[in-house]
């Protein structure tokens, strides 16, 4: 192994870990007992917002900071527990009279905004279903999540609604209510109210819709291969994994300020940048700004954050940096640190420890797990490169797909697709109206992960990279066919194929190849007229960040490209079985 | 290389990212990333390819300090004098 383990050593001072010894903790852990953990609803449901903030109002503990939120240009708001317990009131309120019911899609386009947090948690509480869009999406992505989720409401701003939404509104039948914040109340959109003026009419008690632990609550897309991206379906019952990963694996303790970078646009802001935390009883620090090293350590060392969860672009960027910058911070409240989105790499869990003096936790989950499951633990050694060991009440393997089922791979560091054995409560329980798809993810009492790992003989888990063609930008999944389709609405453009080309900043960045109509010629116009398309459909986190033209894209005789060939090739690797190629790239 | 002249090498760089955009129509002090729908990648890309295109070197701690058109050539002009 190249890289020394970073040893823990008890500490004798300070917070104790939630989790001390992870054999013991493993050996005691059922989900029952989990779930007896939390409070429930009066009549026996459960309910993921009941659970994140009434709770903690019946408990006493209304007084207690639940949201410290920055705005870009230096505002500060806070909200205590029943504070954050009106607003959501309210805002289930407004959702009700508008008649908006258990079940309804209601979808959040926005950025990091006090009411995106109050919109998602008041949707919850209304019974209703809350689906987060990334704000930096483009109008497709948009408009193909909204259509497969079947949006009922939408919560926006202004600009975003004018800018992507309003050309396409009226082609949605289903979409019956807009309801948009940082607006103009005198001068609305048509067909459009605004969210304030809904919550100021609306009365501030509420009583949660008594979901069952199996109701619908969180609709995430997330992209596949081929098709259209899948609508991950979560279920109120998720809770009790969100509180046990958020306690054992982010180490969350009620007086903790947690500080979750991820937007909730995906799956990682949502479920630890709102939910895990507040569950846990803590306080979440939200920062509206994107990226910037300088701000990001002046909000660690001013809001005194002592667990903070981000993802390697962001930490590579500041390892680009440097630690100089990082001497100018009191940064000693930071007692844990973690990394989700894609393998942390090891130079930079080595490098954290000696910039921050506490190294970076990395984990592993995906969309369709709905929380963490493979993690490095407060209290673990750390091999750096590893994603760590299973969560207690996990149970993670290396499997092989045979023709008959999978075969479970027992020898250390051999490779395999990590699979999880069904049953944990955030686990997805559908992908929307497709469930072939959803079946398909589950052979011989296994989940398939599509991930391709290893276990060595201590039980950690190591990435080796995506079974499938999916591609991973900056932690975030795209699906090549969205891209490619995209590409393939432009009229010069009579073939596209999309890879993931490595970077050392983002993982993955999206990489299209182009093959032209005839009547067309590659040129540098054309190469940005087609860049300036794909980002305007697809925005900025999906659109291609290189374009190259290509005469022919390399084929099967069934008309298929093969995306593995061309990333081979771009890479300047093996070039594998090509019996299946039929029209070679030129 | 006159102010002008780097305002253009800017002016470019930013529709090389985003060419979809013009990014003559926002204010110097717009965020760039906000008002052109640019993210960490591109800011990134734009920033090395106004070093390579101007040989200056940039930084990493001096990057915010290009994330307005107003701020990058104020920066690359105090740079080149």
């Amino acid at each position: 192994m190249p890289w020394d383990s970073i040893h823990k050593q008890e500490a004798h001072t300070g917070t104790a870990p939630n989790l001390r010894d992870y054999a013991t903790v493993c050996a005691g852990f059922s989900w029952e007992a989990a779930r007896r953990a939390l409070d429930g609803l009066p009549d026996g449901g459960l309910n993921i917002a009941h659970e994140a903030i009434d709770r903690h109002v019946a408990h006493g503990r209304g007084a207690h900071p639940a949201l410290r939120w920055l705005g870009k240009a230096g505002a500060r708001h806070d909200f205590t527990y029943a504070d954050l317990k009106r607003l959501t009131d309210r805002f289930a309120n407004a959702l009700r009279t508008l008649g908006v019911a258990k079940g309804d899609r209601v979808f959040g386009l926005m950025g990091r905004l006090p009411e995106l947090y109050i919109a998602a948690l008041g949707t919850l509480k209304n019974g209703s279903v809350f689906s987060p869009l990334f704000s930096a999406f483009g109008p497709e992505p948009i408009r193909s999540r909204m259509e497969l989720g079947d949006a009922k409401a939408l919560v926006t701003t202004e600009a975003l609604y004018r800018k992507k939404v309003m050309a396409w509104r009226h082609e949605l039948p289903k979409l019956t209510h807009v309801l948009l914040v940082e607006c103009n109340e005198a001068a609305l959109p048509e067909g459009t109210l605004s969210l304030a003026q809904a919550m100021a009419a609306a009365s501030e008690t509420f009583a949660i819709e008594p979901t069952r632990p199996d109701d619908m609550a969180l609709l995430h897309f997330t992209s596949g291969t081929t098709g259209r991206p899948k609508g991950a379906v979560h279920v109120h019952e998720a809770v009790v994994g969100h509180a046990v990963t958020g306690r054992l694996a982010l180490d969350i303790h009620p007086e903790d300020r947690v500080w979750c970078t991820a937007d909730p646009g995906w799956v990682t802001g949502m479920s630890y940048g709102i939910i895990a935390p507040l569950t846990n009883g803590a306080t979440l620090i939200v920062d509206e700004a994107e990226f910037d090293a300088e701000r990001w350590y002046g909000t660690l060392q001013n809001e005194l954050v002592t667990v903070w969860y981000t993802a390697p672009t962001a930490i590579r960027m500041m390892m680009k940096i440097g630690t100089e910058i990082i001497r100018k911070y009191d940064l000693s409240r930071l007692r844990f640190l973690a990394s989700v989105g894609e393998p942390l790499n090891p130079e930079a869990v080595v490098w954290s420890q000696q910039a921050f003096g506490r190294p970076f936790h990395d984990n592993w989950w995906q969309t369709e797990t709905g929380g963490i499951m493979i993690a490095n633990f407060a209290s673990m050694d750390i091999k750096p490169g590893s994603m760590g060991r299973p969560i207690p009440g996990i149970e993670a393997a290396i499997v092989e797909r045979k023709p008959e089922g999978v075969a479970v791979v027992e020898k250390p560091m051999a490779m395999g697709e990590l699979a999880l054995k069904p049953g944990w409560p955030s686990m997805f329980r559908g992908y929307l109206h497709e469930d072939e798809r959803y079946k398909k993810c589950f052979v011989g009492g296994w989940y398939l992960t599509g991930d391709l790992a290893m276990r060595d003989a201590d039980g950690y888990f190591w990435f080796v990279g995506r079974a499938d063609d999916v591609i991973k930008s900056s932690g975030h999944l795209i699906g090549p066919f969205e891209v490619e389709s995209a590409l393939m609405e432009h009229p010069a453009v009579a073939e596209a194929g999309v890879i993931g080309k490595p970077d050392p900043m983002a993982g993955e960045i999206v990489k299209a190849f182009v093959a032209l109509k005839g009547g067309y010629a590659p040129s540098e116009d054309l190469r940005k007229e087609l860049l300036g398309h794909a980002r305007k459909r697809l925005g900025p986190a999906v659109a291609p960040k290189e374009i190259d033209f290509r005469a022919n894209l390399p084929k099967t005789r069934s008309g298929k490209i093969m995306r593995r060939l061309l990333k081979a090739r771009e890479l300047g690797l093996p070039e594998g079985d090509l019996s299946t190629l039929e029209s070679d790239e030129r | 290389m006159t102010r002008e002249d780097i305002r253009t090498a800017v002016l470019e760089g930013l529709s090389n990212i985003a060419p979809e955009t013009d990014p003559t129509s926002i204010g110097d002090a717009a965020d760039l990333r906000e008002a052109l729908d640019i993210d960490s990648m591109d800011f990134l890309n734009f920033v090395i390819a106004l070093h390579k295109r101007l040989q200056v070197a940039i930084p990493e701690v001096d990057y915010p300090k290009l994330l307005t058109i107003g701020g990058a050539v104020d920066y690359l002009d105090a740079k080149l004098a």
